[in-house]
């Protein structure tokens, strides 16, 4: 019994590992994820922030006075900005203050940790069509810094900040109604306004939802897929919940570099932890020039299929028939039509040789030499959104393996060295970078590449290159 | 009865009093135009048209029911239908009342909140208590494409969280105009109606989109024809917007709005 309550805590674990952060990563209303000094940082609603390590397990320890609500970060310059607000101001509801402050570093630990008394920047009187709570700050391509601010009391407002002290310049502009949560990101020629629709604050029963407007200027108007202003109630949705965690918001837009994006938010109520508000972190994609939500990566089987040729990763071992069914063009057409078993791993694993077996890029066939089970390794650590992963054939123990000469194969057996541990990020078009956590030899960071239709190696990664990416399609 | 009970009672009564009754009192001396300034303007023409995008801004607007709700989260559509089918005055339903009209009503008792209160609190554990209470209606154009039901109480110094506002306005067509849908977009839970048949019922925590809910196609009638609405809030903003599209989503125009 004891051992079966035992799997079960294991599964469950390994159920949370596979779709959210881990460690204690309880907070509401997080801030963008700042990484400052190798670390990762994130603030909540009532002071306090969480840290992380490498971007996977959090825990608290971040340090932010001044309670409040809803802060947001950025780093500017060598500094970094922190605005949090406050509500109820002197008994009066919905008469709020956005407050900034800087710290030369989020390190509680630095010598050089220390934040600049906060300052008034924004808010809202109590009595006009606006809540000025919940801050998000964008810095543009041009270096003018922009604050969002409000909740559902009216308008959200966007003012430019002045980017060496965060005092406001000029007058705010409402850009969208009935939204809280907001936060603004450029691309490409336009600025987005992320927002939250929705009940907040209500745990698992809260309907709260990222959604989406984009303008060519950062004072709006924000519009919709549809044409819909976002001051009239218009939004694309990005993200409202996922299995088992219920109620996206606080959009915070993190690069991790060039084809690589991010963002981090709260679920209002995670089932698999009591039902608290977590932070999780996505892969942000691109498409039509929207960003989309991507999904958590799931374990499971998958064929790994090359951008460049759509060919899939296999082991270079004999392409064994299968003995069966219809040969040649006659197709059998008098016989009955039958469904057949898809070959075997015992059918062709006898053919194989042992040992360290290399790998090619071959048609997509769904043979056993081409199927792979990518599996989370939770002791093994994580990146910024992800876990690290193995990869091993189906059926098998036989592992993919980065070598010393910048090559890759396959070992017989999984030991959990770095060079068997894979990231897995996926890219802003939504296809597939996946690198090994370190390449024997070198400090370099080598990813998965074709470097020829047949021919898999490692790489430099480049975002604009097919060569970098890969399709992960599950079985 | 015993003493205390005569005290509580007493309490209670003037409590009640002064929870129903100040903003009645403090009503006469009100000025209408400038407590709703930014907001509406008292109805001063014979008719209105809808604005360049259809909306309808000329309502009738019946001063806010008090109907606690302390949470957003409780309208499903049952309970928005519940509540919102309670009678809460004769001819809820048909009346197309006139400006200064009055309205006697029996309605929940909820303490009195204003600016600087923090969300409306139910009593707990507690039976609701009811107390009567008469409320006006107005005529009023919208200076905005909503309505903004918040405004409108806070304006006159009603209650403004947990109320019921009861809305209604005449489209004069000059022929039938066929295959229209009522769009409505409403911060809180909602009924709406054309000529008496129920044609939205909006649950749910909601915020104000343009078109958020459309009906099924509907014959607007040469003559008059009674759009009437009804909302219903928690703590928060309120208000609404509706307008008529047609079958590819454009705002219909072709008529003009009364209050009768």
């Amino acid at each position: 019994m004891r051992n079966r309550i035992m799997a079960t805590a294991i599964a469950a674990m390994m159920t949370i590992a596979a779709s959210a952060q881990i460690g204690s990563p309880y907070i509401h209303d997080p801030s963008t994820v700042v990484e400052c000094d190798g670390k990762y940082y994130t603030f909540g609603t009532g002071g306090g922030g969480l840290i992380s390590e490498d971007g996977w397990n959090w825990h608290s320890g971040g340090v932010r006075p001044g309670g409040g609500v809803a802060p947001d970060a950025i780093k500017i310059g060598d500094r970094y900005l922190v605005v949090y607000s406050t509500g109820g101001v002197q008994g009066v509801r919905y008469g709020s203050h956005v407050y900034a402050m800087w710290n030369k570093t989020l390190d509680p630990e630095s010598p050089d940790f220390g934040y600049t008394d906060p300052i008034d920047i924004a808010g809202s009187n109590g009595y006009e069509d606006c809540d000025g709570i919940d801050p998000g700050l964008m810095m543009g391509p041009d270096g003018r810094l922009w604050l969002v601010y409000g909740t559902y009391f009216g308008y959200l407002r966007v003012v430019e900040l002045d980017p060496a002290t965060a005092r406001a310049i000029g007058d705010p502009v409402n850009v969208a109604l009935s939204c809280e949560a907001g936060e603004m990101m450029y691309k490409d020629g336009w600025y987005y306004l992320l927002a939250t629709h929705g009940t907040c604050c209500s745990g698992v029963n809260s309907t709260y939802e990222i959604i989406v407007g984009r303008s060519k200027y950062p004072t709006g108007p924000y519009y919709d897929n549809l044409g819909r202003d976002m001051i009239h109630g218009g939004g694309r949705l990005l993200l409202a919940s996922e299995p088992r965690r219920i109620g996206a918001g606080h959009f915070g837009r993190f690069i991790v570099g060039d084809g690589i994006e991010k963002f981090s938010f709260h679920f209002e109520g995670d089932l698999d932890r009591s039902g608290r508000s977590v932070l999780a972190i996505r892969p942000l994609m691109w498409k039509d020039g929207w960003p989309v939500a991507g999904k958590p990566f799931e374990n499971g089987e998958y064929s790994i299929v090359s951008e460049r040729r759509g060919y899939s990763l296999e082991l270079a071992v004999n392409n064994v028939p299968m003995n069966t069914g219809a040969r040649g063009v006659s197709r059998n057409a008098d016989g009955p039509v039958v469904a057949l078993e898809d070959q075997k791993l015992s059918d062709v694993i006898g053919t194989w040789p042992e040992g360290n077996i290399n790998l090619r890029i071959g048609p997509e066939l769904f043979r056993p030499h081409q199927a792979w089970v990518i599996t989370e390794v939770p002791e093994a650590g994580g990146y910024i959104g992800g876990a690290y992963c193995k990869i091993t054939l189906a059926g098998t123990n036989r592992t993919l393996t980065a070598t010393a000469d910048r090559e890759i194969t396959t070992v017989p057996e999984f030991t959990g060295a770095p060079e068997q541990l894979w990231r897995i990020d996926q890219l802003t078009d939504g296809t597939y970078r996946i690198m090994p956590k370190l390449v024997p030899g070198t400090d370099q960071e080598l990813v998965l590449i074709s470097v020829a239709d047949s021919t898999p190696s490692l790489g430099v990664f480049d975002p604009d290159s097919d060569n970098s990416k890969w399709n992960l399609n599950k079985h | 009865m015993k003493i205390m009970n005569k005290i509580l009672l007493a309490v209670f009564l003037v409590t009640a009093a002064a929870a129903t009754g100040n903003a009645q009192k403090k009503n006469a001396k009100i000025d209408v135009a400038e407590a709703l300034k930014g907001y509406f303007k008292p109805v001063t023409t014979p008719y209105a048209t809808p604005d360049e995008k259809g909306f309808i801004r000329r309502w009738m607007m019946l001063e806010p029911i008090s109907k606690p709700n302390s949470t957003n989260r409780v309208f499903t559509d049952t309970y928005t239908r519940e509540n919102l089918s309670v009678e809460y005055f004769p001819g809820q339903y048909t009346v197309i009342p006139k400006d200064g009209d009055k309205v006697k009503v029996t309605m929940e008792y909820q303490p009195p909140v204003n600016l600087t209160s923090n969300r409306p609190t139910a009593p707990q554990g507690q039976q609701p208590k009811f107390v009567k209470a008469t409320l006006t209606w107005h005529a009023l154009d919208s200076d905005h494409f909503f309505v903004k039901l918040f405004r409108f109480a806070t304006g006159l110094d009603k209650d403004r969280y947990g109320v019921i506002f009861w809305t209604v306005t005449v489209i004069n067509c000059e022929e039938d105009i066929e295959n229209v849908r009522l769009a409505v977009g409403s911060n809180k839970a909602a009924r709406w109606w054309v000529n008496g048949e129920e044609l939205l019922l909006l649950a749910g925590d909601r915020h104000m989109g343009v078109d958020s809910a459309v009906s099924d196609r509907i014959t607007l009638h040469k003559g008059k024809n009674i759009l009437r609405g009804v909302t219903m809030n928690g703590p928060g903003m309120s208000e609404f917007c509706a307008r008529f599209i047609d079958d590819t989503g454009k705002p219909v125009r072709n008529f003009t709005i009364t209050c009768n």
